[in-house]
């Protein structure tokens, strides 16, 4: 097995530890050292039958399903996975399609178009790219005035990735989300994530506390999971009203912050998930591979 | 590698220490600068570089 990545973060040292104490080694593939004709097997990878997936780049995760599945490759997570979760637009149609209860959301193709779309989710909203993380380039908009200005920015400086604007109403939470980790379908964990600022990503430094997995929020996470195809993946929701609310799902999800958090060994989880489950699944003998 | 080394950031120029079990291609933050450092290599001697910024569809 391959465990491929953008340098070796947290996560991936604890994956790699996981594995090795399974006797089952990951071999490390630097994704910048990747590529090659895609006729054969991609030069700067070591032949395997299963592939862990764990760029920093969305596109280069899913380039590399595609490519490996092309191949008879199992790759964790699969290839329709990452592209499901890497988009949000497509998890929002994934989660409708499977009648999982999902955050609102609207697009638009030109700023005129967002307007209507703002009036109608009314304010405050949030504008988000469709294809991004980490909290990055999403705006809180409080009124019509600011939603024109930030689509009218989008259009004109924002390339591809901004070409159609996310919109989703503002949940007022009092700053904090959760975030819970199905692996293999099963939901194993869930934190809290708390902060000062309205935007709650871990990664711009909200705090992580443990919250405990009921039998709700394991049935929202678990039916989020199946909508996007299943594997491991971490589900963002909203407390709401109305219950829980799914917000985004993360097809290649960190956890550095939740390990001590929640007590939960994620990565071990993973790792038997993917030496019982999916590596045993392959089927595909690495060496007749191409 | 089998003991904590002090090295210096590329960037800043502080002191950078460096866990005995480290690996190449592990990212590391100068607790000086906060920039995000990767392990080049271990030999024949330690190297960091700084890591690459993040992209526009870099995350999870």
């Amino acid at each position: 097995m391959v465990l491929v990545c953008t340098g070796i973060r947290a996560e991936e040292k604890l994956l790699l530890g996981a594995f090795e104490k399974r006797d089952a080694p990951l071999r490390i593939a630097d994704d910048r050292e990747i590529g090659g004709n895609l006729g054969s097997w991609p030069e700067g990878l070591p032949r395997a039958d299963v592939v862990l997936l764990r760029s920093k780049s969305h596109w280069r995760n899913v380039v590399l399903a595609r490519w490996l599945a092309h191949l008879g490759v199992r790759t964790v997570n699969a290839p329709e996975v990452l592209e499901t979760c890497g988009d949000k637009i497509r998890t929002t149609l994934a989660l409708h399609a499977a009648g999982v209860p999902a955050a609102p959301a609207s697009v638009a193709f030109t700023p005129q178009g967002g307007a209507r779309a703002g009036e109608a989710l009314g304010f405050p909203l949030v504008v988000k790219p469709a294809i991004g993380s980490w909290g990055r380039l999403v705006g809180r908009v409080n009124d019509a005035d600011a939603l024109e200005t930030v689509l009218e920015h989008k259009e004109a400086l924002g390339g591809a990735p901004h070409a159609v604007p996310y919109l989703q109403p503002y949940y007022e939470l009092g700053g904090r989300d959760l975030r819970s980790f199905v692996v293999g379908d099963r939901c194993v964990a869930a934190i809290a994530r708390s902060s000062t600022h309205w935007r709650t990503n871990t990664a711009l430094g909200a705090s992580a506390s443990a919250f405990e997995v009921d039998d709700a929020l394991a049935s929202v996470s678990e039916a989020a999971a199946r909508a996007v195809g299943g594997g491991v993946v971490a589900v963002d929701l909203f407390e709401t009203d109305d219950g829980y609310v799914v917000n985004e799902v993360n097809g290649t999800m960190e956890f550095r912050n939740s390990v001590d958090t929640t007590g939960v060994d994620i990565p071990g989880l993973v790792a038997d998930w993917v030496v019982t489950g999916a590596g045993r699944a392959a089927g595909v003998d690495s060496e007749a591979a191409p | 590698m089998s003991v904590a080394t002090i090295t210096e950031c590329p960037v800043c120029a502080g002191d950078v220490e460096v866990a005995g079990d480290v690996i190449v291609g592990e990212l590391l933050d100068c607790g000086d600068c906060g920039a995000e450092l990767e392990v080049r290599a271990l030999s024949p001697e330690l190297r960091l570089d700084e890591a690459p910024m993040a992209a526009e569809d870099w995350g999870e």
